[in-house]
């Protein structure tokens, strides 16, 4: 490994969490879980639900991407490729759903196809 | 280099980025993989409501046993991460410890999802009963399989360790299978919202 190489990775250890912060990220997480359930119970909330369960699966994606996978420490260069992936597949979720619903008018019990 | 022990030279190699080249690689591997389940997501999302006469979701799911399923697959990601951390300060027991017990959730977890599938069997519910059927199973089933290639491969660096084969330099091994691994739990938690917490219409 190059000395670059070795100061870079003497760098992200430095800025890494320590089993403390893991164990409280881990607690936030769990707390978290248990509110998505909750929510999933209230029919008041049923307007917004999407929206609030969206915005908390991505809060603990993110924690776990971010901390656990150390992500928020290490080079931008592997965040740019994770993050080209989850464009990808969000891009390819946008396509399947205009070619569905603009030539078919939304899925049918057949499938695409009818 | 002939007998498949790797010379210092191969080892000691430099990058133009000044990065790990097997961490890249992971990385690479992690962002098509998003690709390939973001595609299984989406197909569940087209498919949720054609049950055809096969049985819905509303009447098949059982949201607080997935929930803890989803809980011990998230403090999974716990251990994982304090058995990098041990690694990293040459506490192999520790990291031993923590490698065996990622598993174990990881196999409480699979245990879980098996026995959901054959739950979900008895109530009718197939691979080839409906549209709905197939996304579920081809979409849980192959994050299953994910799961366990990473307790085969967590099983894998216990083994390493307990032959000495993993010592402080090693790390990066312990790092890479720790970013699989969690790859795995994160695709988890959007499958828990998606799949199990939204309901279809």
């Amino acid at each position: 490994m190059s000395q670059y190489a070795e100061a870079q990775e003497d760098l992200e250890l430095q800025h890494h969490p320590g089993p403390g912060q893991y164990v409280k990220i881990a607690v936030i997480l769990g707390i978290l879980t248990a509110l998505e359930v909750a929510i999933s119970y209230v029919d008041a909330l049923s307007d917004v639900l999407i929206p609030v369960l969206g915005a908390l699966a991505i809060a603990k994606f993110v924690m776990v991407v971010g901390y656990f996978m150390h992500l928020k420490f290490d080079s931008k260069l592997f965040r740019y490729l994770f993050v080209t992936g989850i464009g990808f597949a969000l891009a390819v979720f946008t396509i399947v759903l205009v070619i569905f619903f603009s030539a078919e008018g939304g899925p049918s019990p057949g499938g695409p196809g009818g | 280099v002939a007998t498949g022990e790797l010379s210092p030279a191969v080892h000691e190699h430099h990058t133009s980025t000044g990065l790990d080249n097997t961490k890249m690689a992971m990385w690479a591997f992690l962002g098509s993989e998003c690709l390939f389940f973001g595609s299984f997501i989406s197909t569940y999302l087209l498919y949720r409501n054609q049950t055809a006469d096969g049985p819905t979701s509303a009447e098949l799911y059982d949201i607080p046993y997935t929930s803890v399923s989803s809980f011990v697959l998230l403090m999974s990601s716990l251990t994982m991460v304090l058995a990098l951390a041990a690694c990293q300060r040459n506490d192999q027991r520790g990291m031993r410890a923590w490698l065996l017990a990622t598993a174990l959730l990881g196999m409480v977890f699979i245990g879980g999802q098996i026995y959901e599938f054959t739950e979900f069997a008895h109530e009718g519910l197939a691979l080839s009963v409906s549209p709905f059927g197939s996304s579920f199973f081809v979409l849980t089933g192959f994050h299953g399989a994910h799961v366990t290639v990473g307790i085969l491969m967590l099983l894998l660096l216990v083994g390493m360790s307990m032959f000495n084969r993993l010592g402080p330099d090693d790390s990066r091994k312990v790092e890479l299978i720790g970013l699989y691994w969690h790859f795995v739990d994160i695709v988890w938690i959007i499958i828990f919202t998606v799949v199990y917490l939204i309901p279809a219409r």
